[in-house]
């Protein structure tokens, strides 16, 4: 029988059509027809462990298991049958003998599968009368609740975090009646995606602990949206009452998110609701802020403006997020090329400009099409942490057999079998050639490579394989020498023909260059915006101390300029200090827009509560600002029309990610003292997601610090625990040493992102070290 | 006729040594089979011919068994052996291991021989540390003498054995459970279809069989198949070790052809205690259904014959109960082992045994209601054939067995709150 025959079979007297071998349970899913089941998840393996979905099959006299029971040609199946209703009405009633029935203070209640199935096959009465099973609760992290009383056992959190999560934090301990749900030792649950767990557990076993206690599931209302934490773009259910988002869930997306989504995403809604929340328009006079009206601050931000623009637009600069929402993004630009600049920027983090860049870079092929890769070298990225779910894509590649490597700076913990050279920033560059060598590849950036057994064996992988991919990460991006990395992955993506992509930062890195957020005539990056300070600025949705390339110069950019206007939903230190008017801006679910993920694909989503306090969503404050100014172009009514502006504009553009050729060879990475290694730990990415207090409790929020090896360690008379004074651009900040032995030599990891580090230079850039 | 197969080198002094084994032609058979190179499909048909049934319990036929491995298949195969003896009532295999280690050797690698398995596995029950111990001085002294490694006798045919200890699990008796704690899993059994021989230990084509069984094989083939058939009765070929327990005078585990009937079994067992009357027997280890003694003496010790008294030869483990015995109290006893012994994986045996064995503890101790025994019936009917592995038919067959033949006992206790034995 070859596995795509097709098979006809029976079921409740309806003919149904299936590949033969298809599990039961997939054909009557698809067919609408409803069996019961618990352990049973379309996206796990099969464990058969519930018995829920028992059914009847002719000619075999015990119940089946329609999750485990492969169709056949000619099988007639009754799922309602007297056998097979008594069979799972049988189960139901062995799964509720030990189960609390506690429905009215369990959170899970409203919405919990063996609530909703008991209804349809218990009994009104229980026949048990002995005493129940209680099992104590374990604290698993500040993520998620445990109850482990009103476990049913179906082990899909095991299997979740065995197959998908791909670390084995939970398991079962315990035979029969005894077994139970924990991590075996005391630890908590850290995975970046274990919040997914929340999801499959049937029952109130697993639940959200932000969210335990703070509403019923009939009281909320569902809302559409879109993540912004990274270029993904995961499909999201917001969840509402009255006017406040109280929990996020995964929407179903084959083609972006499956049905997962990160615990960043998850949880991030919790920074909503910050009391750093920026809730009235402020004006700084005298050096000190001042609550203001709108009509105020909006008048002194044009006027600011205005006068340090004087006579050419060249004296303004804008910085903007690249998490902004199109609609802002594109206001945005428009303003400032009606003000006559060309300087605006959202590629905050980027390490270097040599490069011409590509109007639309992506991915270069779709997130599906992670999976099926054959081989894939990523170049200064972490996806586990950067953006997850492409993380588990990769993942599904590797365990089919895939062979990833790495170049990066930093060990990673990774979930899969990969190969990593980790290497000092220049040595990133000078294993990258020796790969590029070893395919053969001739020009500057080779010569003098030194192509090893590592780079041989890593060149032989990416060109054997049927399927391959060279992907750049936000390290690559924050490189001193970026335009080299690209030059050297695309030559090396050439040579085997793989594809060639980026797997972009924030929710819209590729959406930003489309909406015109970057230098489109010849005007200034935001390097050099910053380096040639200018006299005015536009900064959206950004904190100078977290969000730039180089905190030091950013703020020193601005304390010399005459007037900065922020657009900010929150309050910050940094912020404050460099602005001379904040606007409220309505932050995420607050506002409607559209974000381009790293397929390309345009997402769209509504508002769905009303910003806190007086805040405005981006794009009406930029169009009134353009009014204000007397500007042409800002009539917009809706971001709708924005966005169907920019559509028009933008029209005919199609991904690409030709790398134009080098201006330069130079290295900036080579460096005679140490090199700061600045990656961004995934819960300081952004404004929002560093105010969510949850996810700041968990493993995965580092403070700031400073991580070297031993012998680095030795070198300095340093030892973990210590403080000591990093000193860079002539700035100096006290950091508790850690030690990490997979760092290499010549390297100092100090995470920016961090409070702590927001007076520091670049994240990739020399440092001097001293025992404080 | 008896000690014929497994126990024939029991009249020897230290049966266990390998040049006692060798004495009695011991390893013969293989080194003809491996110098011969006797095509495998004959050894196969050999064993199927003798009629042998899976002595673990299920009575499996093992020829047929060995035939459902795609011999051909490329890759590792395995062999592995279940010593995992855990059937209360139980101990033949034990003695295996302790006096005849060779012979199952032996059996092991013609079994790896006929379906191409070059590795075998033989898990012993985590409690049989005097077992374990010398069946690895057996294995050593096979592997010393040539019998296990590679290029046997120049055959070109490799074979290695290991040990493997279990950790006192019961439910590791059952053979997924049994592959999955080799792997070094929780010993949980697999949902089947796939079968072992399909989809065995690591993925990889297994057979999977009982001490006894394999310990037979080596005296199939030098005897023949139809000789060890026409041992025992029809259905039931051979002869099978006994292991017979309970309130009788020589307990111990004795080797008859099938078909003997069970009078005679209980007076080489030495009879009943003095004093004391047959009042029932468990035929085939705890998890079969119950007999009374006055139809248990009519039986003969086959598979078709227990079968049609509603029970089942199971492991061969009889255990006799005189009139001293409560009822109530001996399925409290039982409920509660498997109860304990549940993996927990599945929700009917789960959830059910436990409810089993305290619905039952409470009627022994005097606190039954009218309404439990029909509620015993029903919880038992919802566990048998509704779980992933047999352990939930075990728990339930011995209630409906006891409720089948001794309701009385129980609606006594019920109605009295004590005992009407005494």
């Amino acid at each position: 029988m070859s596995d795509d025959q097709m098979v006809t079979i029976e079921v409740d007297g309806r003919e149904l059509e299936a590949k033969a071998g298809t599990m039961l349970i997939e054909v009557t899913d698809a067919a609408g027809i409803s069996v019961p089941r618990f352990c049973y998840h379309r996206k796990l393996s099969t464990s058969a462990n519930c018995r829920m979905c028992l059914v009847e099959v002719e000619k075999v006299p015990k119940p089946l298991p329609a999750c485990a029971t492969p169709v056949n040609e000619g099988m007639k199946v009754h799922t309602r049958s007297p056998l097979a209703l008594a069979a799972q009405k049988g189960t139901m009633e062995f799964l509720l003998i030990n189960h609390p029935l506690d429905c009215p203070i369990c959170d899970q209640g409203g919405e919990c599968e063996l609530q909703d199935l008991a209804l349809g096959y218990g009994s009104d009465v229980s026949r048990y009368t002995e005493s129940k099973r209680v099992v104590a609760d374990k604290d698993i992290g500040p993520l998620i609740a445990t109850d482990f009383t009103r476990c049913i056992h179906c082990t899909r959190c095991v299997r979740f975090g065995a197959e998908i999560a791909g670390v084995r934090e939970l398991g079962a301990t315990g035979r029969g009646e005894h077994m139970a749900i924990g991590t075996y030792v005391e630890k908590s649950v850290d995975s970046e995606l274990s919040g997914n767990i929340i999801d499959v557990c049937p029952v109130g076993s697993l639940t959200s602990k932000p969210f335990r206690f703070r509403a019923r599931a009939w009281e909320l209302v569902q809302h559409d949206t879109i993540a912004p934490h990274d270029s993904v773009g995961s499909n999201l259910h917001l969840h509402e009452r009255r006017g406040q988002v109280m929990r996020v869930h995964p929407r179903d997306n084959e083609a972006v998110n499956e049905c997962w989504i990160s615990d960043r995403d998850r949880f991030s809604y919790e920074g909503l609701n910050s009391d750093q929340r920026l809730t009235r328009p402020m004006i700084k006079r005298n050096g000190k802020w001042q609550q203001s009206e709108w009509q105020q601050a909006l008048e002194a931000a044009v006027n600011g403006l205005k006068q340090a623009r004087g006579a050419g637009g060249d004296r303004l600069g804008a910085l903007v997020s690249p998490s902004a929402t199109l609609e802002e993004l594109y206001l945005a630009g428009s303003l400032m090329r009606a003000l006559e600049s060309d300087n605006i920027d959202f590629r905050l983090r980027q390490g270097d400009f040599r490069s011409e860049e590509p109007r639309f870079p992506w991915l270069g092929q779709e997130i599906a099409d992670l999976e099926t890769l054959e081989a894939a070298l990523l170049v200064g990225a972490n996806p586990r942490k950067e953006q997850p779910i492409f993380g588990h894509r990769l993942r599904k590649a590797a365990l089919a057999g895939a062979k990833i490597s790495y170049i990066n700076p930093l060990k990673l913990d990774l979930t899969y079998h990969s190969e990593q050279l980790v290497g000092t920033p220049a040595g990133m560059l000078d294993d990258l050639a020796g790969v590029a060598k070893a395919l053969g590849v001739a020009g500057t950036l080779t010569d003098g490579a030194e192509a090893g057994k590592r780079h041989q064996a890593l060149a032989d992988q990416l060109k054997s394989a049927g399927k391959a991919t060279v992907l750049l990460g936000n390290i690559a991006v924050a490189h001193p020498d970026y335009s080299l990395i690209q030059a050297l992955a695309s030559a090396i993506a050439r040579a085997v023909q793989a594809t060639f992509g980026y797997l972009p930062e924030a929710a819209n890195s590729t959406g930003a260059r489309l909406a015109g957020a970057m230098p489109l005539d010849g005007g200034a990056d935001a390097h050099s915006m910053l380096q040639e300070p200018r006299k005015g600025y536009l900064l959206l949705g950004v904190e100078p101390g977290l969000d730039f390339w180089d905190p030091a110069l950013a703020a020193g950019a601005f304390e010399r300029a005459e007037f900065v206007v922020a657009l900010s939903s929150f309050r910050s230190p940094s912020l404050e200090a460099a602005a001379d008017v904040l606007l409220p801006l309505a932050a995420f679910a607050e506002t409607s827009g559209t974000y381009i993920n790293a397929a390309g694909s345009w997402q769209s989503f509504k508002g769905a509560v009303r910003p806190a306090g007086d805040a405005r969503p981006g794009w009406k404050i930029l169009r009134v600002m353009g009014n204000l100014l007397d500007l042409e172009g800002f009539e917009q009514e809706s971001s709708e029309q924005v966005l169907e502006q920019l559509k028009q504009a933008a029209a005919g553009m199609k991904p690409d990610n030709a790398v134009a050729e080098t201006a330069s060879s130079e290295r900036r990475s080579q460096v005679d003292r140490l090199m700061r290694v600045g990656d961004v730990p995934l819960y300081a990415i952004d404004p929002l997601v560093r105010r969510a207090q949850a996810l700041q409790q968990t493993r995965d929020a580092i403070k700031a610090g400073v991580w070297i090896n031993g012998a680095v360690a030795v070198q300095l008379g340093l030892a973990a625990g210590d403080q000591v004074t990093v000193t860079q651009s002539g700035h100096r900040v006290a950091l508790p040493v850690a030690i990490d032995p997979a760092l290499p030599d010549g390297c100092v990891r100090i995470p920016a992102g961090l409070s702590g580090t927001e007076t520091l230079g670049p994240q990739f850039g020399e440092v001097t070290l001293e025992k404080a | 006729m008896a000690n014929e197969v497994c126990f024939r080198n029991m009249d020897l002094d230290r049966p266990w040594r390998l040049e006692q084994y060798r004495s009695r032609g011991g390893y013969e058979v293989l080194t003809r089979i491996l110098q011969e190179k006797m095509p495998p499909t004959e050894i196969i048909e050999e064993v199927k011919a003798s009629g042998l049934r899976g002595r673990g319990g299920a009575g499996f036929p093992t020829g047929l068994k060995w035939s459902f491995i795609s011999r051909n298949a490329p890759g590792q195969k395995y062999v592995v052996c279940n010593s995992d003896e855990g059937e209360p009532g139980t101990f033949k295999d034990r003695d295996i291991l302790r006096y005849n280690p060779h012979q199952l050797i032996e059996g092991m690698i013609i079994a790896g021989y006929a379906i191409g398995a070059t590795q075998g596995y033989n898990y012993i029950r985590g409690e049989f540390w005097e077992p374990y111990e010398r069946f690895e001085a057996a294995l050593e002294d096979a592997r010393e003498a040539g019998f296990l490694g590679t290029d046997l006798f120049g055959s070109g045919f490799d074979f290695e054995l290991y040990c493997h200890l279990g950790g006192g699990a019961y439910i590791c008796g059952e053979e997924t459970a049994l592959l999955e704690s080799i792997e070094g899993k929780k010993g949980q059994p697999r949902y089947k279809p796939p079968f072992p021989a399909y989809f065995g230990l690591y993925g990889r084509p297994t057979i999977i069989n009982n001490t006894e069984s394999l310990a037979s094989i080596p005296v199939i083939l030098e005897k023949g198949g139809e000789w060890f058939r026409d041992l025992g009765v029809e259905n039931s070929g051979g002869a099978k070790l006994f292991s017979i327990s309970g309130n009788i005078n020589n307990p111990g585990v004795f080797e008859i052809p099938m078909g003997t009937p069970f009078s005679e079994l209980l007076e080489m067992a030495g009879g009943m205690k003095e004093g004391s009357r047959l009042k029932a027997v468990i035929p085939g280890g705890s998890s079969s259904p119950i007999i009374p003694g006055e139809q248990m003496m009519e039986l003969t010790m086959d598979y078709d014959a227990i079968t049609r008294a509603g029970s089942m030869l199971g492991s061969g483990a009889v255990i006799v109960l005189d009139d001293s015995n409560c009822m109530v109290k001996v399925l409290e006893r039982m409920s509660y082992f498997y109860y304990e012994e549940s993996c927990g994986q599945c929700t009917p045996c789960r959830e059910g045994t436990g409810w089993l064995y305290r619905v039952v503890h409470r009627i022994e101790h005097g606190q039954g209601r009218p309404e439990d025994l029909a509620l015993l019936d029903d919880v038992a009917g919802k566990i048998a054939g509704r779980t992933i592995c047999a352990l939930g038919d075990a728990a339930a067959l011995p209630v409906q067995g006891m409720l089948k033949h001794f309701r009385d006992e129980f609606e006594y206790h019920i109605e009295h709150k004590r005992c009407m034995v005494g």
